[in-house]
């Protein structure tokens, strides 16, 4: 039972406990949440999210933030439009479309590193830049001939199974990430650099290297994800995946990542991943628009680090309670 | 022995007035920078195109401006603490759905209700990013990217349960009226903005509680260390942002007489914009409402400009980012500069 209860009482019980809550929710309200359709529905429609959570994980870990990855996302989409419409080879407008990421990441990443400047602000103003730039790219049109070749990467599934193509592609990278954070050198580095900045550069860590790369790789996933996202909807607009940010931060905080750097674990963000998945779906099968579903993630990613401070602080108060009464007892 | 201490005392002393005078100079040189660029991109517009530079093209661009101003006037507030305020867009678009919706509902009721009503709006979604932020122990950029979903959530939800769009012949002539009047030959509502502007300047410059907002920004723990308390001057910061919003949003429903769901989305970028523009440190604890205003009229001005030259307005967002990453980069800059003068000057003396 004191077994049972402190494993509860860890992040990652709470979540499980959610998930669960949240999958019979979802059973309750609609008789198709629990079909096989669904269920390839649900984690498609989540993919891109997961999948650029991924590095987000290992930037809030490391005491930064990275507000840009849908607009990356966005800017790649059309630039990936653009180049099929103009008559180049897929696998070159793919290429280009990771090249754009990679400056894209370079130019956060150096602003943060060589200037010294809060991410914060940078990942704003790029947030607005690269959306921008979108805009500049297609104005308000979008690409939509695209061959099925490519289109199968988003809409397809492996042979025999419900799971979508780019289910692979998550599955491979988070078990890359998993591996990097919790198995590497540069995972405890990148915990130390959150914990104490100062002390990791003293103890040997090359700081601005490390938090050049994380910029560069969330980034670069980003445009892939731009990719994913271009396939499934067989869609290039400059609008792609505007406000994708509030998911993408929500299910890493969600998922215990602290906001301060320095704790969280892969498989926390993993849970609330499916978590969010699932709400968001189960708010789809009641026909709850996407604006007001925006609302409930909105709500979840206050709560997510406010329950835990409001916790913290109840728990303070009854221990200081209990110490009075135990005082008052002896005397 | 005692005549050395005495003398390094006085160069400190020194070294720290010229400190204090260096960061005000700073300042000026940023506004008065700003001041240059927003007459050099008049000059260069007002020679390929002379229409640009008339008094009636002048009043338009400060038409457009004097929202935004009013939102960056609060968002300096929330800044100067070292914080950011994301959610004003949805303020603003909350607050100007419900106003509209209010009116079209009460179409005979006292326009000061109405006015009182949003305001009133704004104010309590202002406090409520403030309790998460200074009291929940929230890091602003979480909270407000939280409420800035939420409350855009709940125009929508309210949207839903009226009519999506309310019209210009929905809502009562005298409510328009407020963005149309001119008081001695001056729109009201850039008159509304300049009082503002004028009020909260004078309040940041003079105000016990303004100087402390700058000490809070400057150095949290000594801020907490002299006294200051801290925690309900991030609050105030929070809240006066989001009453603010609340006039904004009012004024908006006025000015574009069509509302929907979907107003004023996204205007946080812009309104940031402005203020690091402006010159508002975001580190925090530098910045004045002028520089604020500045960059919001600047802003304005190059996207009437735009407008006149015939580019495209989906050049507007890129502008916008480009702005805010130059602003930090050329503050960065500045504050580099500013470090190596002083060292320079603590050697010699």
């Amino acid at each position: 039972m004191k077994r049972l209860k402190s494993l509860l009482i860890t992040w990652e019980g709470l979540l499980v406990l959610l998930l669960l809550i949240s999958v019979v929710m979802g059973s309750v309200l609609s008789p198709f949440f629990m079909s096989g359709f669904n269920f390839y529905a649900l984690t498609s429609n989540i993919m891109e999210i997961a999948i650029m959570a991924l590095p987000m994980t290992l930037i809030i870990i490391a005491g930064e933030i990275d507000l840009s990855v849908a607009s990356v996302l966005g800017l790649t989409s059309v630039v990936l439009g653009l180049l099929w419409e103009r008559g180049y080879p897929m696998w070159f407008a793919i290429g280009v479309a990771l090249l754009v990421g990679l400056v894209a990441g370079c130019l956060n990443g150096l602003l943060v590193t060589k200037l010294a400047l809060p991410s914060l602000v940078v990942t704003i103003g790029t947030l607005a830049l690269y959306r921008g730039l979108a805009y500049v790219v297609l104005g308000d049109q979008a690409v939509s001939n695209f061959p099925s070749s490519f289109t199968s990467l988003g809409f397809g599934t492996i042979p025999g199974t419900e799971i979508p193509w780019s289910g692979l592609i998550l599955a491979i990278l988070v078990l890359i990430f998993v591996v990097v954070l919790h198995f590497s050198r540069l995972g405890r580095q990148l915990y130390a650099i959150g914990n104490n900045k100062e002390a990791a550069r003293f103890s040997g860590v090359n700081v601005s290297r490390v938090k050049l790369m994380l910029f560069i790789l969330s980034s670069v996933i980003a445009a892939l994800a731009g990719v994913i996202f271009t396939a499934r909807f067989s869609s290039a607009r400059p609008d792609n995946a505007l406000g994708f940010e509030l998911y993408v931060v929500t299910v890493v905080l969600l998922g215990g990542v602290n906001i301060f750097g320095g704790r969280g674990s892969l498989l926390g963000v993993m849970l609330a991943i499916f978590i969010v998945a699932v709400l968001q779906n189960a708010l789809g099968l009641v026909n709850i628009s996407g604006d007001i579903q925006s609302l409930t993630i909105g709500l979840l990613l206050i709560l997510s680090v406010l329950g835990p401070n409001i916790a913290r602080r109840i728990q303070v108060v009854i221990t200081r309670w209990r110490l009075v009464a135990g005082s008052s007892k002896q005397v | 022995m005692t005549t050395t201490s005495q003398e390094v005392e006085r160069a400190k002393q020194r070294s720290q007035v010229g400190q204090a005078r260096l960061l005000g100079l700073v300042s000026r040189v940023r506004e008065l920078g700003l001041l240059i660029v927003l007459l050099f991109i008049i000059f260069i517009v007002g020679i390929q195109v002379p229409r640009f530079l008339s008094i009636d093209n002048f009043e338009q661009i400060l038409l457009s401006v004097a929202i935004l101003a009013i939102v960056a006037v609060g968002e300096t507030l929330v800044v100067l603490t070292r914080n950011v305020d994301l959610s004003v867009g949805s303020m603003v678009g909350v607050t100007a759905f419900v106003t509209a919706y209010f009116f079209k509902q009460l179409p005979n009721v006292n326009l000061l209700l109405g006015i009182l009503l949003g305001c009133a709006l704004g104010l309590v979604l202002g406090i409520i990013n403030g309790l998460i932020v200074s009291f929940g122990r929230v890091p602003a950029i979480v909270a407000t990217l939280g409420t800035l979903y939420v409350y855009r959530g709940l125009v929508f939800v309210t949207a839903a349960n009226t009519t999506s769009q309310i019209n210009a012949s929905d809502v009562p002539t005298d409510y328009l009226a407020l963005a149309t009047t001119q008081i001695f030959g001056i729109p009201a509502l850039i008159l509304i903005a300049a009082v503002i502007a004028i009020i909260i300047g004078y309040f940041l410059h003079a105000s016990h509680s303004g100087r402390q907002l700058y000490a809070v920004g400057s150095n949290p723990e000594a801020a907490d260390m002299i006294g200051i308390r801290r925690n309900w001057l991030v609050f105030g910061a929070f809240a006066a942002s989001g009453l603010l919003c609340g006039l904004a949003g009012v004024l908006w429903g006025a000015r574009f007489a069509t509302v929907d769901a979907t107003n004023a989305t996204g205007l946080e970028l812009q309104v940031i914009a402005a203020v690091v523009v402006g010159g508002v440190n975001i580190f925090g604890g530098s910045g004045t409402i002028l520089g604020a205003v500045l960059g919001a009229v600047v802003l304005g001005t190059l996207q009437n400009a735009l407008n006149i030259l015939n580019i495209s307005q989906f050049w507007l967002q890129a502008i916008y980012g480009a702005a805010i990453i130059g602003a930090v980069v050329l503050d960065a800059f500045i504050t580099r500069w500013l470090q190596r003068t002083i060292l320079f000057r603590r050697k010699k003396a």
